[in-house]
């Protein structure tokens, strides 16, 4: 393709040169309106984070800060619960990671690896639950957590997380474990190692990289989520950073600007990082989960 | 070896706990919940069997058929935006920028992973008319124009939600196209452009046929996504104003979690999991005949 363009380009008269001109800078201005569009409201909310509240009264809403007015973060940190919410998101996203990851890894080895009857059904059973809205298990969860007392329990969110992660992953990870070599395994088996070792000294470290792109897709989806901290916690002590951004602007949007913004900041902050920072494995993870399901 | 991999100890060590999880908090539940449909009442207060009468209410329930209606409006209008826009990013970065797109590629897919809450209350603060302007009615001010209250009318709240959500979802479409893209054949492209076909006309002829897999599964993808539309909604308008803006899931929420009414609410989402399925259906038909 590049060839035969640069080949065309060549021949070219000068006059169809000079309208190629004029189209490259009109896409140029396209592809720059583009990105306005995709960032602008981003930086925006960083920088509006930082106005003192004078500015929202008297400056046009675009105009930019007149310095750092850090206050607006304090509040929101302490007044306005951030630092709680906060604790509570990592204290469930952490465990739910880790549960999710070693519970569809074994399950997808056992699937993949392992010989026994039955074991494409139970993948069938595991993949039949990618459609499943979570509107349609919300009331009898909520009922379940209620009669055994997990209702403001963050163990119900991390359940639910891991139930609802593993049909994809557990889909996902019987792909990965299909071009591992057997013949390490089996080596190891016959060195006398037991099928946990070979488990966890073999088929695990094989499949690294993998884990990595699942658990950073996970925790998008985990950090993320709304609807099941607002329907399973009610104590503001115990709410998620979702569910609290979403009581903090109920309460201060209206009028505190600047401590909204910085509390919406903080809910984004480190989302932003951790895909600057990994990116590419961000979009491979995520939209490797949208083609196969 | 073949014993070793064979121990049924061993299979229902590693299969056991994710099924055990699996079933407790999915499988079970959606049984219970189609069990629902046909009682009335709540955890707290306790059941009572109604047979059809959830049903029948259903029939006549004038907001049922409101969020109904929104569900599907808002897919196809949100849909068809992500997916639409998602391709010419995806002919953009592919045809155009090429090898340099890696910088478009990265800022334009990042709305991707930000919290819907945050987005919604920046999405808010944008469209603000009170008490103070948003950016979008200062800068219409700024052209000597009528500030708008965007989220107080129904029809405008349901554009800056369509445009809000097809804003935080192109890119991810964007890359997936991408992908698709990459993939064809430099040869079959090479082939057609000697034969004369260019520009938009290899796309559609060429190009457009070799994606169409690709885009019928993102179709299905992003239209059960937008069924399934609530923290946007939720975080933006609640609903408002009025019912103007309630999809089927908060119609579903508010059954069940505000009036208590289990059943009620049970058959809604039962309703809502078998319109995503009918959904992903006919697009997997229309897809077979399609491609055939």
């Amino acid at each position: 393709m590049a060839t035969t363009t640069s080949r065309r380009l060549n021949t070219t008269t000068a006059v169809s040169r000079r309208r190629f001109k004029v189209a490259s800078i009109l896409m140029g201005g396209l592809i720059g309106l583009l990105l306005v569009i995709e960032v602008y409201p981003i930086i925006w909310l960083l920088l509006s984070s930082i106005k003192a509240p004078r500015e929202f009264n008297t400056r046009p809403i675009y105009a930019l800060p007149d310095g750092f007015y850090w206050q607006n973060y304090t509040d929101a940190w302490t007044r306005g619960n951030m630092s709680i919410y906060f604790r509570n998101s990592i204290l469930v996203t952490l465990p739910s990671l880790f549960l999710i990851i070693l519970l569809s890894v074994s399950a997808a080895f056992s699937i993949e690896i392992m010989r026994w009857k039955g074991r494409n059904i139970v993948l069938l059973i595991f993949l039949a639950g990618i459609m499943i809205p979570l509107q349609m298990v919300l009331l009898p969860l909520f009922t379940i957590y209620y009669r055994v007392k997990l209702l403001d329990n963050l163990l119900a969110l991390i359940l639910t997380y891991v139930a609802f992660g593993l049909p994809l992953n557990v889909f996902l990870f019987t792909g990965f474990l299909k071009p591992v070599p057997r013949e390490v395994l089996e080596s190891a088996i016959v060195d006398g190692a037991t099928i946990y070792q070979a488990f966890f000294s073999v088929v695990l470290p094989m499949v690294k990289n993998a884990i990595v792109t699942v658990a950073l897709t996970q925790f998008f989806f985990i950090w993320n989520d709304l609807i099941l901290s607002l329907t399973f916690i009610s104590e503001t002590e115990l709410r998620t950073l979702q569910t609290g951004l979403l009581s903090f602007v109920g309460q201060y949007g209206q009028r505190q600007w600047g401590p909204t913004f910085a509390a919406i900041a903080m809910s984004v902050i480190p989302v932003l990082v951790l895909y600057l920072a990994l990116n590419n494995l961000v979009i491979k993870g995520l939209t490797s989960g949208a083609v196969k399901g | 070896m073949e014993k070793v991999l064979r121990d049924p100890k061993a299979v229902l060590v590693f299969v056991g706990p994710a099924l055990l999880v699996y079933a407790l908090v999915l499988l079970i539940p959606i049984v219970w919940s189609i069990g629902y449909t046909f009682f009335e009442g709540s955890a707290i207060s306790g059941f009572t069997f109604v047979g059809f009468a959830n049903f029948v209410r259903l029939m006549q329930d004038r907001r049922f058929w409101n969020a109904l209606w929104f569900s599907t409006k808002y897919m196809l209008v949100v849909s068809s935006g992500q997916v639409l826009l998602g391709l010419l990013l995806a002919l953009l970065f592919h045809f155009y920028l090429k090898r340099a797109s890696s910088v478009v590629r990265t800022l334009v897919f990042f709305p991707v992973v930000l919290p819907t809450v945050a987005v919604a209350a920046i999405f808010s603060k944008l469209f603000a008319i009170a008490p103070q302007y948003g950016i979008v009615n200062a800068v219409l001010e700024l052209f000597g124009l009528q500030a708008v209250s965007w989220l107080g009318r129904g029809t405008t709240a349901f554009w800056v939600l369509a445009i809000m959500d097809i804003w935080r979802a192109m890119g991810f479409y964007a890359v997936l196209l991408y992908a698709g893209l990459v993939d064809i054949p430099g040869d079959i492209l090479e082939a057609a452009s000697l034969d004369g076909a260019k520009g938009w006309r290899l796309v559609q002829f060429i190009v457009l046929p070799l994606l169409v897999p690709l885009l019928i599964s993102s179709l299905i993808f992003s239209m059960n996504g937008t069924l399934k539309v609530f923290d946007s909604v939720l975080a933006l308008t609640n609903g408002g104003p009025g019912q103007a803006t309630t999809p089927l899931t908060l119609y579903m929420y508010r059954a069940s979690f505000q009036n208590n009414q289990y059943g009620y609410g049970s058959t809604v989402a039962l309703m809502l999991t078998l319109y995503c399925l009918l959904v992903s259906l006919l697009a997997f038909r229309f897809a077979r005949r399609d491609v055939a």
